[in-house]
């Protein structure tokens, strides 16, 4: 049990008087793509937000290799989320730095790189994600797929040991989300453990080695994708992930 | 044609005490800025104490005129045994007293960026600290610049009642020749010009700083054209 990478139980949040999560389990193994699918407000993105306790859960308990997160002390939360990278659904990229200052700033400011060397480390994340002849390009004057490419560079330049994605192709219009989803798959073909909210079935259907399906704020089924998606099956995921498909016809 | 002599003869005193009325708005806007950023950071992101005293800073310097300010600091160095020279005692209220405007030119900037900046800091492991310097203030105060430039017009000419404690500033210059020579009239047009030379150079010159931090293709949301 404690040889899990990450794991979260009894993850559980009131907001505004409203249930947004409730009792959350999930574990993640080195390696895992694990994808949180469910329809809008189902609670994939707060449950994502909660685990490097960006939205500080009411309840529940957070292991990082085995050890137990106390995040009440402030120190302990920062070497945690350094260690957690997070993509944003908007990208989140600071707007008053350009692409190589981006990635490069936390590693001077958290990791404690000298100036050169920080920059040096941004170059190589931004040749991984393709982007380094655009390292002085301000976020403003990136395409959407572009500026997700720095945000997965940003993230990988901390050398994270599990990473975070919230949806990180719905704000992108229609032709640039393959250029941001074929970065994601390098990363899962390299190893990276994730764990991603997203509505792209198709993409989860092929890499995920877990589909955990979220509905009002509780996980209520899980399982491989070929098990959940299989034809014929009467699961939740299925009719959901169908529906999807359905109105992306229609549309 | 005399009133003209007397403005010329007038001239380098009245310089001199531009001298002066430059040197006590530098030092009010420098304390401003100093005491107004932290300030606005902790109304922003501080705990409920901290909040509740910086709305009390703030609402009490807001809320009492100048004249009133300054004269009950002049009390308050008397009392406190403190060395009652004008351009301190001047520099001090009017700097404390920008501070609470300034505080809330920086508050409104800090607000007005988008959440998911605090966000990504932190995600990054960054503390709160490092991300309020390192993230939101670079962004906050490029957006502060013509409140700020705004904040150091009013200021410049709140500046003019400093002759009450006997401030030898442009106002208090022009005012001791006018009461010798009864050229009012020109003296007190000469002053005003110097005010309104020193308030067109000083916006200029923020004009440029604006520009020269301007982030490339950067548009707020709602912002007017770029």
């Amino acid at each position: 049990m404690m040889a899990d990478l990450l794991r979260v139980e009894g993850i559980g949040k009131t907001l505004g008087g409203r249930r947004i999560l409730n009792d959350c389990a999930l574990s993640v193994n080195r390696g895992d793509l694990k994808v949180l699918i469910g329809p809008s407000g189902a609670g994939k993105s707060t449950l994502l937000q909660c685990i490097n306790c960006l939205i500080p859960p009411d309840e529940g308990e957070i292991w990082l290799d085995g050890e137990r997160l106390d995040r009440t002390n402030s120190a302990e939360l920062c070497a945690f989320r350094a260690h957690v990278g997070m993509i944003f659904q908007d990208f989140n990229l600071f707007d008053h730095l350009p692409a190589g200052e981006n990635v490069a700033i936390a590693l001077r400011r958290v990791r404690g790189f000298s100036r050169a060397q920080a920059r040096e480390r941004a170059l190589t994340e931004l040749a991984r994600v393709g982007l380094v002849d655009r390292a002085h390009l301000y976020p403003a004057q990136l395409s959407g797929g572009q500026r997700q490419r720095v945000a997965i560079a940003r993230a990988l330049a901390m050398d994270p040991r599990v990473i975070l994605l919230d949806e990180p192709t719905s704000a992108l219009d229609p032709e640039l989300v393959g250029e941001v989803l074929s970065v994601i798959q390098e990363l899962a073909r390299g190893g990276m453990t994730m764990i991603m909210a997203t509505h792209q079935v198709e993409f989860a259907r092929v890499l995920a080695t877990e589909i955990l399906f979220m509905e009002h704020g509780v996980i209520i089924e899980r399982g491989a994708p070929e098990a959940l998606l299989a034809e014929g099956r009467a699961s939740r995921t299925r009719d959901f992930c169908a529906r999807l498909a359905e109105f992306r016809i229609n549309d | 044609m005399d009133s003209l002599i007397v403005v010329i003869n007038a001239l380098p005193a009245i310089a001199a005490g531009g001298v002066v009325t430059v040197g006590t708005v530098a030092v009010s806007l420098a304390l401003g800025f100093v005491l107004g950023t932290p300030l606005a950071v902790c109304q922003v992101y501080g705990c409920a104490a901290a909040r509740r005293l910086a709305e009390i800073y703030v609402w009490f310097f807001r809320g009492v005129p100048i004249l009133v300010l300054l004269f009950l600091f002049y009390g308050l160095f008397i009392a406190l045994n403190l060395p009652a020279a004008p351009f301190l005692i001047c520099s001090v209220t009017l700097g404390m007293t920008s501070t609470a405007y300034q505080s809330q030119i920086y508050r409104g900037a800090i607000q007005s960026l988008p959440k998911g900046q605090l966000n990504a800091a932190r995600a990054l492991g960054m503390g709160d600290k490092t991300a309020v310097a390192c993230i939101i203030l670079p962004q906050a105060l490029r957006l502060s610049i013509p409140g700020f430039a705004n904040e150091f017009s009013i200021l410049l000419k709140d500046s003019a009642i400093c002759f009450v404690l006997g401030a030898q500033d442009i106002m208090a210059r022009a005012g001791f020749v006018a009461a010798r020579t009864h050229e009012h009239l020109a003296l007190y047009a000469a002053a005003g010009l110097l005010y309104f030379a020193l308030t067109h150079i000083v916006v200029k010159l923020l004009l440029r700083l604006e520009r020269h931090f301007r982030i490339p293709d950067y548009a707020v949301e709602g912002g007017g054209r770029s």
